[in-house]
């Protein structure tokens, strides 16, 4: 007899913040296939973007996600300062890069946090969302909110980094350092995230460039890719950091890269705030020409892409945003498939899935019908009921 | 005051249902209540994982087309008397998602019943405590 079952987890499931549906298909302990089904946070934001003019629209992609609300904006304004050929002065220049650092190293602590909440390791979930809250003091002081900072503008920023801020966040910087110290010990010290981590849904470098993850989850698979070192944007060509890999593949490398790149994070911050020259912050640009443009930021879970075209009015004719779950979630492929039931939470967290990053608009196509190209919901629903059927034949129920 | 009230207002347990079009931030934000900096549960609130254990209901984000109906159906699975909070600017209003194509014709104060507004694009810890704090109120003062 096949010994064969599917597990749902989701859409709503205790584990997870956002609607998600995983299912497992498991051979006794041993996880043999998995499917995700996404959408349901769909939004239609790209839609939405095309209503609204370029300076409303960081407003509406920084609410893509709470978690990359820096990311989005960032890879916006450039794409649309790309098509438009602006201007941005430095010190603005300086300001993003401070801003989508602390980001940084605030969402990397929040997934160390979950991480260990995943493991039944409330420890290590209590700690570190502790030490998260003095980055969302330091954000809320120089942007005024803890989470959505509303910085990015086409053109330069919204909102200067007073003298007395660069002080303050100075003045915080030893404060993380230790924290991070700290977590680095509670991570790369501890024997029962070892036993736990530690070779657990191991991604090759060559699985990597097969599936061609993005973020973190490559950079631990021994992939050094890093757009702001590849294509250097904002301040990250004129500071002085290094990329973090991992050669291991492992949850328990991605965790290691994290931790590390949080060290780095806090190097690019101290240096930009040093550096920072006097002068404008904003090139206010008017009116954005005809053309087109893409805008790129290493966001905390990988690269986050958008494709601007204008057509000289003042709305974006086509926006179009690519998130860095997209590119992670094939990798589960490779990587949940053949562990254990007990560990596929952790390596499906190891990613930093963000639901409500990746909720594009899919199309799915039918096979070789030319006259019926796209399929409809009704379709997807008789597909859906008919796997079922099928699998039910199959396992003989 | 009734048992279960009496008991909802000295230890309420909740559940954290994202309706689906939200940014995680509110979601994060609730998470954060948890956490060592504002830490609810040493008034009693717990984070539980059904909603046949919740005395009250906080709710995220937009309600989508495709979610309406799992929200529509938790809340008919809650034990009554449950509190609703629509927390966030989304599940207050819609908010910014009001003219998505995939939000839901029926927002969620029309779905469900809801007791608390706690607004905020995403509302703070402090927001939200209070927002729970004056519910909880409303019902004792009953």
């Amino acid at each position: 007899m096949n010994d064969r079952r599917i597990i749902p987890i989701g859409p709503y499931h205790p584990l997870q913040e956002e609607p998600e549906l995983f299912r497992l298909e498991v051979d006794g302990e041993t996880v043999v296939d998995l499917d995700v089904e996404v959408g349901w946070n769909h939004r239609g934001i790209e839609k939405l973007c095309e209503t609204k003019t370029y300076d409303q629209v960081p407003f509406v992609v920084e609410r893509i996600c709470g978690i990359c609300s820096t990311s989005h904006p960032l890879a916006y304004v450039q794409a649309v300062e790309e098509a438009g050929d602006i201007e941005v002065p430095e010190r603005a220049l300086y300001i993003r890069t401070i801003i989508a650092e602390l980001e940084r190293i605030h969402s990397h602590l929040l997934w160390v946090g979950l991480a260990g909440h995943f493991l039944g390791y409330n420890t290590v979930w209590m700690w570190s969302w502790k030490y998260r809250e003095p980055v969302l003091d330091i954000c809320e002081t120089v942007t005024g909110n803890r989470n959505h900072y509303a910085m990015m503008k086409v053109g330069g920023v919204r909102r200067d980094i007073l003298p007395e801020h660069v002080d303050y966040i100075l003045e915080r910087i030893p404060e993380l350092v230790k924290f991070t110290d700290l977590i680095k010990g509670a991570v790369l010290d501890d024997p029962v995230l070892h036993a736990r981590l530690k070779g657990v849904g191991v991604m090759t470098t060559e699985d990597m460039h097969e599936y061609g993850g993005v973020g973190p989850t490559s950079r631990a698979s021994g992939v050094p890719g890093d757009v702001r070192r590849d294509d250097p944007y904002a301040a990250y060509g004129l500071v002085d950091w290094d990329v973090i890999t991992a050669p291991w593949g492992d949850v328990f490398a991605k965790a290691v890269v994290r931790v590390l790149e949080m060290y780095e994070s806090i190097r690019i911050v101290k240096e930009c705030l040093t550096k920072m020259p006097e002068g404008e912050i904003d090139s206010n640009p008017k009116t954005v020409p005809a053309g087109e443009g893409i805008g790129h930021h290493e966001a905390p879970r990988g690269e986050v892409f958008h494709y601007v075209r204008s057509d000289g009015t003042n709305r974006p004719i086509r926006h179009k945003i690519r998130a860095p779950t997209y590119m992670n979630l094939p990798t589960y492929k490779a990587s949940v498939v053949g562990a254990s039931i007990t560990d596929a939470t952790i390596i499906l967290a190891a990613i930093d899935p963000c639901y409500c990053c990746t909720e594009r608009m899919a199309v799915y196509k039918h096979k070789g019908d030319p006259r019926e190209p796209i399929m409809t919901g009704e379709d997807l629903v008789r597909l859906s009921q008919e796997k079922t059927a099928r699998l039910r034949k199959e396992f003989g129920l | 005051m009734s048992l279960k009230i009496k008991a909802l207002t000295k230890s309420p347990w909740v559940y954290h249902l994202c309706a689906g079009g939200s940014c995680n931030n509110c979601d994060i934000e609730i998470l954060d209540l948890l956490t060592p900096r504002f830490d609810v549960e040493r008034f009693g609130a717990v984070l539980v994982g059904s909603i046949r254990h919740a005395d009250a209901l906080l709710v995220t984000g937009i309600v989508t087309k495709k979610t309406a109906p799992l929200v529509k159906k938790l809340w008919e699975q809650a034990p009554k008397p449950c509190l609703v909070f629509a927390i966030g600017g989304c599940a207050c209003s819609q908010g910014l998602f009001k003219d998505c194509y995939t939000a839901n014709p029926v927002p969620l104060d029309e779905l469900i019943p809801v007791h608390a507004y706690v607004p905020g694009c995403p509302p703070k810890p402090e927001t939200m405590i209070a927002g729970i704090v004056k519910a909880l109120g409303s019902l004792v003062a009953k």
